[in-house]
Protein backbone atom coordinates (compact mmCIF):
# COMPACT_ATOMS: atom_id res chain seq x y z
CA UNK A 1 0.00 0.00 0.00
CA UNK A 2 1.13 3.48 -0.51
CA UNK A 3 1.88 5.57 2.59
CA UNK A 4 -0.06 8.42 3.65
CA UNK A 5 2.42 11.38 5.29
CA UNK A 6 1.90 14.83 6.06
CA UNK A 7 5.35 16.74 4.18
CA UNK A 8 6.39 19.81 3.10
CA UNK A 9 7.00 19.97 -0.96
CA UNK A 10 10.46 19.79 0.07
CA UNK A 11 10.35 16.56 1.45
CA UNK A 12 8.16 14.81 -0.99
CA UNK A 13 10.74 15.60 -3.56
CA UNK A 14 13.14 15.06 -1.54
CA UNK A 15 11.22 11.21 -1.36
CA UNK A 16 11.27 10.90 -4.87
CA UNK A 17 14.84 11.60 -5.16
CA UNK A 18 15.24 8.73 -2.80
CA UNK A 19 13.45 6.88 -4.57
CA UNK A 20 15.02 7.60 -7.81
CA UNK A 21 18.37 6.61 -6.04
CA UNK A 22 20.34 8.92 -8.26
CA UNK A 23 24.18 8.22 -9.02
CA UNK A 24 25.28 11.35 -7.98
CA UNK A 25 23.54 14.32 -6.35
CA UNK A 26 25.56 18.00 -6.33
CA UNK A 27 24.21 20.64 -4.25
CA UNK A 28 24.99 23.45 -2.97
CA UNK A 29 24.83 23.38 1.10
CA UNK A 30 23.95 27.29 1.47
CA UNK A 31 21.38 29.63 0.76
CA UNK A 32 19.37 29.68 -1.69
CA UNK A 33 19.01 26.35 -1.24
CA UNK A 34 16.15 24.56 0.32
CA UNK A 35 14.99 22.27 3.02
CA UNK A 36 14.79 19.53 0.13
CA UNK A 37 18.11 19.11 -0.38
CA UNK A 38 18.97 19.16 3.42
CA UNK A 39 16.18 16.10 3.92
CA UNK A 40 17.56 14.47 0.71
CA UNK A 41 21.44 14.60 2.72
CA UNK A 42 19.58 13.17 5.99
CA UNK A 43 18.78 10.10 3.68
CA UNK A 44 22.35 9.70 2.63
CA UNK A 45 23.46 10.03 6.55
CA UNK A 46 20.58 7.38 7.02
CA UNK A 47 22.38 5.11 4.44
CA UNK A 48 18.93 5.13 2.66
CA UNK A 49 20.34 5.89 -0.80
CA UNK A 50 23.63 4.47 -2.18
CA UNK A 51 23.97 8.42 -4.11
CA UNK A 52 27.50 10.32 -4.06
CA UNK A 53 26.46 13.61 -2.37
CA UNK A 54 28.72 16.06 -3.92
CA UNK A 55 28.64 19.23 -1.98
CA UNK A 56 29.85 21.78 -3.89
CA UNK A 57 31.03 25.63 -3.81
CA UNK A 58 28.48 27.43 -6.02
CA UNK A 59 25.25 26.96 -7.63
CA UNK A 60 27.46 27.19 -10.66
CA UNK A 61 29.35 24.03 -9.77
CA UNK A 62 26.66 21.93 -8.93
CA UNK A 63 25.42 22.59 -12.16
CA UNK A 64 28.96 21.82 -13.59
CA UNK A 65 29.19 19.22 -11.58
CA UNK A 66 25.84 17.21 -12.46
CA UNK A 67 26.79 17.47 -16.42
CA UNK A 68 30.22 16.03 -15.57
CA UNK A 69 28.92 13.41 -13.58
CA UNK A 70 25.70 12.74 -15.99
CA UNK A 71 27.88 12.70 -18.92
CA UNK A 72 30.32 9.97 -17.33
CA UNK A 73 27.08 7.93 -17.43
CA UNK A 74 26.24 8.42 -13.75
CA UNK A 75 22.43 9.18 -13.31
CA UNK A 76 22.63 12.88 -11.47
CA UNK A 77 20.77 15.15 -10.22
CA UNK A 78 20.79 18.44 -8.16
CA UNK A 79 18.01 21.26 -6.92
CA UNK A 80 18.00 24.54 -6.42
CA UNK A 81 16.04 27.99 -6.38
CA UNK A 82 16.22 31.56 -7.57
CA UNK A 83 19.32 33.33 -7.79
CA UNK A 84 20.87 29.77 -7.48
CA UNK A 85 19.12 28.62 -10.38
CA UNK A 86 20.57 32.35 -12.31
CA UNK A 87 23.97 31.25 -11.31
CA UNK A 88 23.66 28.05 -12.90
CA UNK A 89 22.58 29.44 -15.88
CA UNK A 90 25.36 29.48 -18.22
CA UNK A 91 25.83 25.90 -17.67
CA UNK A 92 22.01 24.93 -17.86
CA UNK A 93 22.48 25.14 -21.40
CA UNK A 94 25.22 23.20 -21.59
CA UNK A 95 23.73 20.12 -20.04
CA UNK A 96 20.44 20.73 -22.61
CA UNK A 97 23.29 21.05 -25.91
CA UNK A 98 24.88 17.89 -24.22
CA UNK A 99 21.82 16.11 -24.66
CA UNK A 100 22.17 14.99 -20.66
CA UNK A 101 19.22 14.18 -19.11
CA UNK A 102 19.20 15.86 -15.54
CA UNK A 103 16.46 16.44 -13.40
CA UNK A 104 16.47 19.09 -11.36
CA UNK A 105 13.77 19.92 -8.70
CA UNK A 106 13.24 23.86 -8.89
CA UNK A 107 11.46 26.28 -5.95
CA UNK A 108 10.11 29.02 -7.79
CA UNK A 109 11.45 32.01 -5.80
CA UNK A 110 11.95 35.73 -6.36
CA UNK A 111 15.31 37.16 -7.70
CA UNK A 112 17.01 39.51 -6.38
CA UNK A 113 16.59 41.99 -6.15
CA UNK A 114 15.04 43.93 -3.99
CA UNK A 115 16.47 40.70 -1.76
CA UNK A 116 13.59 38.84 -0.93
CA UNK A 117 13.27 34.95 -1.04
CA UNK A 118 9.53 34.24 -1.25
CA UNK A 119 7.47 32.79 -4.47
CA UNK A 120 6.94 33.44 -7.83
CA UNK A 121 7.82 32.11 -10.94
CA UNK A 122 10.89 34.62 -11.98
CA UNK A 123 13.74 32.15 -12.02
CA UNK A 124 12.71 29.28 -14.12
CA UNK A 125 11.09 31.98 -16.04
CA UNK A 126 14.31 33.61 -16.76
CA UNK A 127 15.58 30.24 -18.01
CA UNK A 128 13.01 29.02 -20.52
CA UNK A 129 14.92 29.48 -23.66
CA UNK A 130 17.92 27.24 -22.08
CA UNK A 131 16.68 23.90 -23.81
CA UNK A 132 14.96 22.61 -20.66
CA UNK A 133 11.58 21.20 -19.70
CA UNK A 134 9.45 22.70 -17.57
CA UNK A 135 6.69 21.00 -15.43
CA UNK A 136 4.64 22.75 -12.92
CA UNK A 137 3.28 21.00 -9.81
CA UNK A 138 0.00 22.65 -8.27
CA UNK A 139 0.98 21.07 -5.02
CA UNK A 140 3.22 18.86 -3.03
CA UNK A 141 1.64 15.48 -4.29
CA UNK A 142 1.94 16.99 -8.46
CA UNK A 143 5.99 18.16 -7.12
CA UNK A 144 6.42 14.52 -6.20
CA UNK A 145 5.21 12.95 -8.97
CA UNK A 146 6.39 15.01 -11.33
CA UNK A 147 9.81 14.59 -10.12
CA UNK A 148 9.36 10.81 -10.46
CA UNK A 149 8.08 11.55 -14.35
CA UNK A 150 10.22 13.75 -15.48
CA UNK A 151 13.01 11.41 -14.96
CA UNK A 152 11.40 9.07 -17.59
CA UNK A 153 10.75 11.57 -19.98
CA UNK A 154 14.20 13.42 -20.20
CA UNK A 155 16.17 9.79 -20.38
CA UNK A 156 13.66 8.87 -23.09
CA UNK A 157 16.05 7.82 -25.97
CA UNK A 158 14.10 9.95 -28.26
CA UNK A 159 14.08 12.93 -25.57
CA UNK A 160 17.48 13.13 -23.75
CA UNK A 161 16.83 16.57 -22.63
CA UNK A 162 16.95 18.00 -19.12
CA UNK A 163 13.93 18.97 -17.50
CA UNK A 164 12.91 21.31 -14.66
CA UNK A 165 10.28 19.99 -12.04
CA UNK A 166 9.31 23.68 -10.58
CA UNK A 167 7.10 23.81 -7.26
CA UNK A 168 5.97 27.13 -5.87
CA UNK A 169 8.03 28.37 -3.16
CA UNK A 170 7.12 28.30 0.45
CA UNK A 171 3.37 27.33 -0.92
CA UNK A 172 4.65 24.30 -2.27
CA UNK A 173 7.86 24.12 -0.63
CA UNK A 174 7.34 24.66 2.80
CA UNK A 175 3.83 24.17 3.32
CA UNK A 176 2.62 20.91 5.21
CA UNK A 177 0.29 18.72 2.71
CA UNK A 178 -1.03 15.43 2.77
CA UNK A 179 1.46 13.47 0.62
CA UNK A 180 0.68 9.51 -0.69
CA UNK A 181 4.29 8.41 -1.31
CA UNK A 182 4.04 5.52 -3.66
CA UNK A 183 5.62 2.50 -2.90
CA UNK A 184 9.78 2.50 -3.22
CA UNK A 185 9.72 -0.65 -5.20
CA UNK A 186 7.28 0.47 -7.80
CA UNK A 187 8.55 3.54 -8.43
CA UNK A 188 11.88 2.29 -8.73
CA UNK A 189 10.42 -0.02 -11.85
CA UNK A 190 8.69 2.95 -13.37
CA UNK A 191 12.18 5.19 -13.32
CA UNK A 192 13.94 2.02 -14.47
CA UNK A 193 17.50 2.20 -15.17
CA UNK A 194 19.70 4.44 -16.86
CA UNK A 195 21.10 3.82 -19.94
CA UNK A 196 23.11 6.46 -21.34
CA UNK A 197 23.89 7.50 -25.04
CA UNK A 198 27.22 8.47 -24.22
CA UNK A 199 29.78 7.61 -21.79
CA UNK A 200 33.01 9.05 -21.33
CA UNK A 201 34.03 6.80 -18.83
CA UNK A 202 33.74 3.42 -22.17
CA UNK A 203 37.94 3.30 -22.35
CA UNK A 204 37.25 0.85 -25.73
CA UNK A 205 35.20 3.45 -27.12
CA UNK A 206 36.97 7.03 -26.21
CA UNK A 207 34.11 10.06 -27.36
CA UNK A 208 34.71 13.78 -27.06
CA UNK A 209 31.90 15.53 -25.92
CA UNK A 210 32.22 19.68 -25.40
CA UNK A 211 34.72 20.06 -28.61
CA UNK A 212 34.95 23.23 -30.19
CA UNK A 213 31.92 23.72 -32.93
CA UNK A 214 32.09 26.66 -35.32
CA UNK A 215 29.80 27.51 -38.29
CA UNK A 216 30.10 24.51 -40.20
CA UNK A 217 27.95 22.35 -37.20
CA UNK A 218 27.14 24.62 -34.56
CA UNK A 219 23.72 25.61 -36.31
CA UNK A 220 23.00 21.69 -37.49
CA UNK A 221 24.07 20.40 -33.76
CA UNK A 222 21.32 23.15 -32.36
CA UNK A 223 18.54 22.18 -34.77
CA UNK A 224 18.93 18.46 -33.97
CA UNK A 225 18.79 19.32 -30.31
CA UNK A 226 15.86 21.08 -30.74
CA UNK A 227 14.05 17.98 -32.97
CA UNK A 228 15.09 15.54 -29.60
CA UNK A 229 13.34 18.71 -27.46
CA UNK A 230 10.44 18.33 -29.58
CA UNK A 231 9.98 14.99 -28.84
CA UNK A 232 9.46 15.53 -25.64
CA UNK A 233 5.66 16.55 -26.57
CA UNK A 234 4.38 12.74 -27.36
CA UNK A 235 6.62 10.99 -24.74
CA UNK A 236 5.40 13.69 -21.90
CA UNK A 237 1.99 11.93 -22.80
CA UNK A 238 2.96 8.34 -22.61
CA UNK A 239 4.72 8.80 -19.27
CA UNK A 240 2.08 10.92 -17.92
CA UNK A 241 -0.60 7.61 -18.75
CA UNK A 242 1.58 5.24 -17.96
CA UNK A 243 1.57 6.80 -14.44
CA UNK A 244 -1.95 6.97 -13.70
CA UNK A 245 -1.88 3.47 -14.96
CA UNK A 246 0.35 2.28 -12.76
CA UNK A 247 -0.12 4.64 -9.51
CA UNK A 248 -3.77 5.89 -9.98
CA UNK A 249 -4.11 9.10 -8.23
CA UNK A 250 -4.26 12.36 -9.76
CA UNK A 251 -5.87 14.48 -12.71
CA UNK A 252 -2.92 16.75 -14.04
CA UNK A 253 -1.07 14.24 -16.21
CA UNK A 254 -1.44 15.78 -19.49
CA UNK A 255 -0.11 18.98 -20.71
CA UNK A 256 -2.34 20.91 -18.79
CA UNK A 257 -5.87 20.27 -16.89
CA UNK A 258 -9.00 21.62 -18.00
CA UNK A 259 -11.00 22.28 -15.19
CA UNK A 260 -14.51 22.58 -16.31
CA UNK A 261 -13.64 24.30 -19.96
CA UNK A 262 -16.39 22.26 -21.74
CA UNK A 263 -18.83 24.80 -22.08
CA UNK A 264 -16.64 27.38 -20.18
CA UNK A 265 -17.28 31.42 -21.55
CA UNK A 266 -14.72 32.81 -19.30
CA UNK A 267 -11.38 31.33 -17.64
CA UNK A 268 -8.52 32.09 -16.38
CA UNK A 269 -5.25 30.24 -17.04
CA UNK A 270 -2.96 29.96 -14.37
CA UNK A 271 0.38 27.86 -13.04
CA UNK A 272 1.27 26.60 -10.13
CA UNK A 273 -0.24 26.61 -6.43
CA UNK A 274 -2.84 29.28 -7.56
CA UNK A 275 -4.79 27.38 -9.65
CA UNK A 276 -6.14 25.86 -6.24
CA UNK A 277 -7.86 28.92 -5.54
CA UNK A 278 -8.48 29.36 -9.13
CA UNK A 279 -10.54 26.18 -8.86
CA UNK A 280 -12.65 27.16 -6.06
CA UNK A 281 -13.38 30.67 -7.63
CA UNK A 282 -14.70 28.51 -10.79
CA UNK A 283 -16.87 26.61 -8.60
CA UNK A 284 -18.20 29.64 -6.87
CA UNK A 285 -18.88 30.91 -10.02
CA UNK A 286 -20.69 28.14 -11.97
CA UNK A 287 -22.70 27.98 -8.46
CA UNK A 288 -23.57 31.29 -9.84
CA UNK A 289 -24.40 30.49 -12.93
CA UNK A 290 -21.14 31.80 -14.63
CA UNK A 291 -19.92 29.53 -16.91
CA UNK A 292 -16.09 29.80 -15.92
CA UNK A 293 -13.21 27.75 -16.24
CA UNK A 294 -9.54 27.29 -15.82
CA UNK A 295 -6.67 26.05 -17.63
CA UNK A 296 -4.17 25.13 -15.25
CA UNK A 297 -0.52 24.40 -17.62
CA UNK A 298 1.26 21.98 -16.38
CA UNK A 299 4.05 22.03 -19.09
CA UNK A 300 5.55 25.23 -19.76
CA UNK A 301 8.17 23.88 -21.97
CA UNK A 302 7.66 22.40 -24.14
CA UNK A 303 4.54 24.93 -24.39
CA UNK A 304 1.20 22.68 -25.98
CA UNK A 305 0.55 25.25 -28.32
CA UNK A 306 -2.06 23.57 -30.94
CA UNK A 307 -4.04 21.90 -27.52
CA UNK A 308 -4.35 25.50 -25.50
CA UNK A 309 -5.40 27.24 -28.65
CA UNK A 310 -8.07 24.54 -29.23
CA UNK A 311 -9.04 25.10 -25.53
CA UNK A 312 -9.33 28.66 -25.64
CA UNK A 313 -10.31 29.95 -29.10
CA UNK A 314 -14.09 29.08 -28.54
CA UNK A 315 -14.38 31.22 -25.25
CA UNK A 316 -15.75 35.03 -25.31
CA UNK A 317 -12.59 36.22 -23.24
CA UNK A 318 -9.84 34.76 -20.53
CA UNK A 319 -7.43 35.91 -18.71
CA UNK A 320 -3.88 35.09 -18.13
CA UNK A 321 -2.29 35.23 -14.60
CA UNK A 322 1.53 35.26 -14.21
CA UNK A 323 4.02 35.15 -11.55
CA UNK A 324 6.54 36.72 -13.20
CA UNK A 325 7.11 39.99 -15.59
CA UNK A 326 8.88 39.23 -19.15
CA UNK A 327 10.54 43.30 -19.53
CA UNK A 328 9.59 44.65 -22.36
CA UNK A 329 7.51 42.04 -23.63
CA UNK A 330 3.55 42.08 -23.87
CA UNK A 331 2.91 41.45 -20.24
CA UNK A 332 4.29 37.89 -18.59
CA UNK A 333 5.72 35.16 -20.36
CA UNK A 334 2.34 32.81 -20.06
CA UNK A 335 0.55 35.87 -21.76
CA UNK A 336 3.07 36.22 -24.51
CA UNK A 337 2.69 32.21 -24.93
CA UNK A 338 -0.97 32.12 -24.62
CA UNK A 339 -1.23 35.18 -26.78
CA UNK A 340 0.77 33.24 -29.69
CA UNK A 341 -1.29 30.39 -29.45
CA UNK A 342 -4.10 31.24 -30.43
CA UNK A 343 -2.69 33.78 -33.48
CA UNK A 344 -4.62 32.21 -36.83
CA UNK A 345 -7.78 31.45 -34.58
CA UNK A 346 -11.24 32.67 -35.43
CA UNK A 347 -12.75 34.05 -33.71
CA UNK A 348 -10.16 34.83 -30.51
CA UNK A 349 -11.46 35.98 -27.02
CA UNK A 350 -11.06 38.88 -25.36
CA UNK A 351 -7.68 38.88 -23.46
CA UNK A 352 -6.36 39.94 -20.34
CA UNK A 353 -2.81 39.61 -18.52
CA UNK A 354 -2.43 39.71 -14.97
CA UNK A 355 1.01 39.81 -13.12
CA UNK A 356 0.77 38.83 -9.17
CA UNK A 357 2.07 37.32 -6.62
CA UNK A 358 6.05 38.83 -6.99
CA UNK A 359 8.18 38.17 -4.31
CA UNK A 360 4.95 35.90 -2.34
CA UNK A 361 2.31 38.82 -2.50
CA UNK A 362 -0.47 36.87 -1.34
CA UNK A 363 -2.88 35.67 -3.81
CA UNK A 364 -6.83 35.68 -2.74
CA UNK A 365 -9.81 34.14 -3.77
CA UNK A 366 -11.14 37.82 -3.91
CA UNK A 367 -8.32 38.50 -6.54
CA UNK A 368 -9.35 35.74 -9.16
CA UNK A 369 -12.89 36.84 -8.81
CA UNK A 370 -11.69 40.39 -9.67
CA UNK A 371 -9.89 39.06 -12.65
CA UNK A 372 -13.09 37.26 -13.71
CA UNK A 373 -15.26 40.26 -13.62
CA UNK A 374 -12.57 42.12 -15.17
CA UNK A 375 -13.13 39.69 -18.40
CA UNK A 376 -16.57 39.50 -18.18
CA UNK A 377 -17.02 43.37 -18.75
CA UNK A 378 -14.53 43.52 -20.97
CA UNK A 379 -16.59 41.18 -23.11
CA UNK A 380 -19.79 42.96 -22.46
CA UNK A 381 -18.46 46.11 -23.12
CA UNK A 382 -16.40 44.95 -26.01
CA UNK A 383 -14.16 47.58 -24.47
CA UNK A 384 -10.17 46.23 -22.97
CA UNK A 385 -9.75 49.26 -20.41
CA UNK A 386 -6.25 47.34 -19.45
CA UNK A 387 -4.06 44.99 -21.12
CA UNK A 388 -1.81 44.00 -19.04
CA UNK A 389 -3.18 44.72 -15.26
CA UNK A 390 -2.00 43.78 -11.66
CA UNK A 391 -3.66 41.46 -8.80
CA UNK A 392 -3.44 42.95 -5.08
CA UNK A 393 -0.79 45.51 -5.89
CA UNK A 394 -1.56 48.66 -4.09
CA UNK A 395 -2.18 51.11 -6.66
CA UNK B 1 35.73 13.13 -41.39
CA UNK B 2 34.29 13.31 -44.77
CA UNK B 3 31.32 11.62 -43.79
CA UNK B 4 30.37 14.39 -40.99
CA UNK B 5 30.75 17.18 -43.80
CA UNK B 6 28.20 15.21 -46.35
CA UNK B 7 25.88 14.43 -43.60
CA UNK B 8 22.66 16.30 -42.99
CA UNK B 9 22.03 17.67 -39.44
CA UNK B 10 19.73 14.94 -37.94
CA UNK B 11 22.15 12.16 -39.23
CA UNK B 12 25.50 14.10 -36.87
CA UNK B 13 26.72 12.13 -33.97
CA UNK B 14 24.42 13.31 -30.61
CA UNK B 15 25.46 16.32 -29.01
CA UNK B 16 28.51 17.36 -31.02
CA UNK B 17 30.37 14.60 -29.73
CA UNK B 18 33.15 13.25 -31.99
CA UNK B 19 32.78 9.51 -31.91
CA UNK B 20 36.59 8.61 -33.07
CA UNK B 21 39.23 8.72 -31.52
CA UNK B 22 42.20 10.84 -33.25
CA UNK B 23 39.88 11.92 -36.02
CA UNK B 24 41.98 15.53 -35.98
CA UNK B 25 43.73 13.74 -38.97
CA UNK B 26 41.03 13.71 -41.16
CA UNK B 27 40.65 17.41 -40.79
CA UNK B 28 42.30 19.82 -43.38
CA UNK B 29 43.28 23.06 -41.81
CA UNK B 30 46.76 23.45 -44.07
CA UNK B 31 44.65 26.63 -45.87
CA UNK B 32 44.41 28.37 -42.79
CA UNK B 33 47.63 30.53 -42.44
CA UNK B 34 48.99 32.97 -44.91
CA UNK B 35 52.38 32.56 -44.75
CA UNK B 36 53.63 28.40 -44.40
CA UNK B 37 57.16 27.14 -43.00
CA UNK B 38 59.52 26.20 -45.90
CA UNK B 39 62.08 23.51 -44.46
CA UNK B 40 65.79 23.59 -46.00
CA UNK B 41 67.56 20.62 -45.27
CA UNK B 42 70.95 21.65 -46.06
CA UNK B 43 70.78 23.50 -42.71
CA UNK B 44 69.13 21.32 -40.32
CA UNK B 45 70.69 20.17 -37.65
CA UNK B 46 67.63 17.73 -36.61
CA UNK B 47 67.69 18.66 -33.34
CA UNK B 48 63.79 18.33 -33.36
CA UNK B 49 62.87 21.75 -31.66
CA UNK B 50 60.29 21.84 -34.33
CA UNK B 51 59.13 18.72 -33.85
CA UNK B 52 58.47 19.24 -30.28
CA UNK B 53 57.23 22.85 -30.44
CA UNK B 54 54.83 22.05 -32.95
CA UNK B 55 51.66 21.89 -31.84
CA UNK B 56 49.65 20.31 -34.82
CA UNK B 57 52.15 17.54 -35.62
CA UNK B 58 52.88 18.77 -38.84
CA UNK B 59 56.71 18.27 -38.75
CA UNK B 60 57.38 15.47 -40.79
CA UNK B 61 60.37 13.43 -39.21
CA UNK B 62 61.83 9.55 -40.35
CA UNK B 63 64.54 7.52 -38.85
CA UNK B 64 65.12 10.24 -36.33
CA UNK B 65 65.25 13.23 -39.10
CA UNK B 66 63.31 16.03 -40.46
CA UNK B 67 62.28 15.43 -43.41
CA UNK B 68 59.25 17.87 -44.53
CA UNK B 69 56.53 19.51 -43.29
CA UNK B 70 53.23 18.06 -43.66
CA UNK B 71 51.09 20.98 -45.75
CA UNK B 72 47.60 19.48 -45.21
CA UNK B 73 47.61 20.44 -41.23
CA UNK B 74 49.95 22.79 -40.56
CA UNK B 75 48.29 26.20 -40.41
CA UNK B 76 51.25 28.63 -40.63
CA UNK B 77 52.05 29.46 -37.02
CA UNK B 78 55.25 30.13 -37.17
CA UNK B 79 56.44 28.15 -34.40
CA UNK B 80 58.59 25.94 -36.04
CA UNK B 81 60.57 28.75 -37.64
CA UNK B 82 60.99 30.68 -34.26
CA UNK B 83 62.26 28.29 -32.28
CA UNK B 84 64.46 26.81 -34.72
CA UNK B 85 68.30 27.06 -33.56
CA UNK B 86 70.53 27.20 -36.45
CA UNK B 87 72.40 30.75 -37.03
CA UNK B 88 72.64 32.68 -39.17
CA UNK B 89 70.47 30.88 -41.17
CA UNK B 90 67.54 29.23 -40.09
CA UNK B 91 66.21 25.40 -41.23
CA UNK B 92 62.70 26.76 -41.32
CA UNK B 93 61.76 30.22 -42.82
CA UNK B 94 58.42 31.75 -43.95
CA UNK B 95 57.13 32.46 -46.86
CA UNK B 96 53.92 33.88 -48.11
CA UNK B 97 51.79 31.70 -49.53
Amino acid sequence: MPEQLALTGNEAVAHAMRQINPDVVAAYPITPQTSMMQKFADFVADGLVDSELVLVESEHSAMSATVGSQASGARSMTATAACGLALMWEILGIASAYRLPIVMPVVNRALSGPINIQGDHSDSMGTRDCGWIHIFSENAQEAYENTIMAMRIAEHPDVLTPAMVCLDGFIISHGVESVTIYKDNLVKKFVGEYQPHYTLLDAKHPITLGAMDFSDFYFEHKVSQLDGYNNSHSVILDVGSEFKKTFGGGECYEFFEAHKMDDAEYAVVVLGSTAGSTRMVVDDLRAQGVKAGMLKIRVFRPFPYEEIARLLAPLKGCAVLDRSIAYGGDGGPVHIEVRSALYGQSPVPVMLNYIYGLGGKPIEPEHIHSAFKDIQEAVATGNVKRRVGYLNLTE
Amino acid sequence: MKKYFEATYDKLPLAGVIEEAGNAQGYETGSWGTFRPVFHEEICIHCMFCWVYCPDTAIQVEDGKVVGIDYVHCKGCEICSVECPTKPEKAITMEKK
